[in-house]
């Protein structure tokens, strides 16, 4: 292709083509910091590309592809090859990643213990993530958490944060604006601006955390603590998990043995700072 | 060297891992993916010496293999719990079978549906059976379910709604329009039982439908994995039993299959390397469209080769019908877009 770049989030290392140059410097900007490997090979193959040759000027509109993709997927406008390009990746991580048990959930880590936050869009988990990063916390993903099968350790997955509409203010209040990327406004997920994490995540990306413990944020509603019982907890994450099936008995034992080993809560909470104090406290009481 | 001719040569065996720079992976593994052959090279290249990255990601395939064959091999159980207390016997097909089977090929073998064959006579009851036991039709347009019941070799596709995977129910291993017909009743009569207890095509059967599926049967997508299994049933046939080819050449005959089968074989020696007895080496003019066609990847997985696709893509299509079938089967789906 005419355009590219190499990226590696934690252990996938992305190969990355564009019929455009602008969604690469884009890419190339918000992963200056990360390690380059330029000899390693590619795991995994993201493509941005017009659709018919004329398509690359005129309305210039991003097809998704690579080695996994998705056939009914709208293109995005050119402005937002930034997030066709994290699209692209997330892609091919959650359909093609085998090596791990993913769960589509962020996770922080602090004296290698992790914590998991599941939940949906919305539900608050990127942004109480990328908070707690920027505390006493590692933040070890927004998007992705990746589950080793054998030794049942937590792997980040620390891509740039993709911070979402209100939560673009409030990082962008606390942190050098170095660290944040383009706006992208008017995406279908709404304004969009990525958060380059903390030099040292970026640093300890492959540094494995224990998982400690498992939260279910949902944003809105007074502060509540609600436990919950392994049967939901394990159905719930079996749901968040784009490979839990294609595993088969590995990602079944995997799963069950993260459940039973990890305490499980769904929190509510009226604002980040709510949301911060609850995940302090549960964290203070499961490592006690 | 283009990446999928450096695929082709690795499965081939003549070229070594080791001489491949780092970044050639890049295009070897794209167009592996994309080609469905990733875990087949990666069984293939089991032993050799490998950049640590891609022997970690041939390990992560290889074992997502075996968990996908053992899902197919399931899936193949829960047919035979359905079919099989009403008394209807069926064979197992293509990727499934090779499995059921322990042949070469199955190693890393992507296994998307499971394909059966019925007598035509069992085609209304086997239906029956597998609604009954869960599977649901995913055609909903009554076009195309007349076209499959009417004109197809199988059943509309069905797929089951507990566990999300299809079935495809044949009757015969070509569509009934097609300008071949291959004798089904003969295929089931003479099929042998595998290890596991499944039914599955004899030798020369399953090379025959191999090559129906490869080139008299479609445009030519997936073409290399096709390949790759005519290859691995020839070559492990014809080591087990010395008069394979013989056998494989007057059942090709019975089937009308002649000209697919040799073709198949002959692609399979100018891509892969096989050992073709003599009678079996001419060349013919048009193999080299083939060969093109078959490499039509670049290296980072996209196909080229944009009008060979579309000429063989008409070719697939006027095998499969009549003009004048075709003329207004393509009237019929152009109008529905």
């Amino acid at each position: 292709m005419r355009h590219s770049t190499r990226i590696a989030v934690g252990p996938v290392q992305f190969r990355i083509g564009s019929d455009w140059r602008a969604p690469i410097d884009a890419l190339d900007r918000l992963y200056a910091g990360y390690p380059k490997d330029m000899a390693r090979p590619a795991d995994a193959t993201v493509r941005l590309f017009a659709a018919r040759p004329w398509r690359r000027w005129l309305r210039p509109s991003v097809h998704i592809g690579g080695d996994f993709i998705v056939p009914d997927a709208l293109p995005l406008p050119l402005s937002m090859g930034l997030l066709a390009a994290e699209m692209g990746m997330n892609l091919q991580v959650a359909l093609g990643w085998r090596r791990h048990m993913l769960l589509h959930a962020s996770a922080v880590a602090r004296d290698g213990r992790a914590v998991i936050l599941s939940g949906e869009s919305g539900s608050g988990k990127s942004t109480l993530a990328a908070l707690l990063g920027e505390g006493a916390w590692r933040l070890m993903g927004d998007e992705f958490t990746l589950i080793e099968p054998v030794s049942g350790d937590a792997l980040g997955f620390p891509r740039a944060v993709s911070l979402k509409n209100a939560a673009i203010a409030e990082m962008a209040a606390r942190v050098d604006p170095a660290r944040l990327g383009p706006l992208l406004a008017g995406t279908p997920k709404g304004d969009i601006r990525h958060l380059i994490p903390r030099a040292d995540a970026i640093a300890a990306m492959h540094e494995p955390a224990r998982p400690a413990l498992i939260l279910f944020p949902r944003f809105g509603g007074a502060a509540a603590i609600e436990p919950m019982a392994p049967g939901e907890v394990f159905v719930r994450l079996t749901e968040a998990s784009t490979n839990y099936v294609a595993l088969g008995e590995a990602g079944f034992a995997a799963l069950a043995r993260l459940v039973r080993e990890t305490p499980a809560f769904g929190i509510s909470y009226p604002d980040s700072a709510a949301g911060m104090a609850l995940v302090e406290q549960l964290w203070a009481e499961a490592v006690r | 060297m283009s990446a999928v001719r450096t695929l082709v040569d690795l499965l081939a065996g003549r070229r070594d891992a080791g001489d491949l720079a780092p970044r050639d992976w890049d295009g070897v593994i794209g167009a592996a993916r994309a080609e469905a052959l990733l875990a087949t090279l990666a069984h293939r290249l089991a032993d050799a010496a490998l950049p640590p990255s891609v022997a970690a990601l041939f390990a992560d395939q290889r074992a997502a293999a075996a968990v996908a064959r053992a899902q197919a091999l399931w899936e193949a159980e829960m047919a035979r719990r359905a079919l099989a207390p009403e008394g209807i016997a069926f064979v197992l097909l293509k990727g499934t079978a090779y499995a059921a089977a322990g042949l070469s090929c199955a190693e890393g073998r992507q296994i998307g549906d499971l394909d059966i064959l019925v007598g035509r006579h069992d085609i209304g009851r086997a239906e029956k059976e597998l609604i009954e036991a869960g599977w649901e039709w995913v055609k909903p347009d009554p076009y195309d379910d007349a076209y499959y019941r009417e004109h197809m070799h199988e059943l509309p596709p069905l797929i089951h709604k507990a566990r999300d995977r299809m079935i495809d129910v044949h009757h015969t291993i070509l569509p009934r329009t097609h300008r071949v017909t291959p004798d089904a009743l003969a295929m089931i009569g003479d099929a042998v039982v595998a290890d596991g207890g499944f039914a599955v095509l004899c030798p020369s059967d399953m090379a025959c439908h191999c090559a129906a599926h490869l080139l008299a049967d479609g445009d030519l997508q997936g073409g290399l994995r096709n390949l790759w299994d005519f290859h691995c049933l020839t070559r492990d046939f014809a080591a087990a039993d010395a008069g394979f080819w013989g056998e494989l050449d007057a059942r090709a005959a019975l089937h009308g299959l002649r000209a697919p089968v040799q073709r198949a074989a002959r692609l399979a020696r100018d891509l892969y390397g096989a050992a073709l007895p003599p009678g079996w080496k001419r060349r013919e003019s048009g193999d080299g469209w083939f060969v093109r066609r078959l490499l039509a990847r670049d290296d980072w997985g996209r196909p080229t080769h944009f009008a060979l696709q579309q000429a063989f893509y008409i070719r697939s299509h006027w095998l499969r019908m009549p003009p004048v079938m075709l003329a207004k089967h393509l009237w019929t789906k152009w109008r529905k877009g």
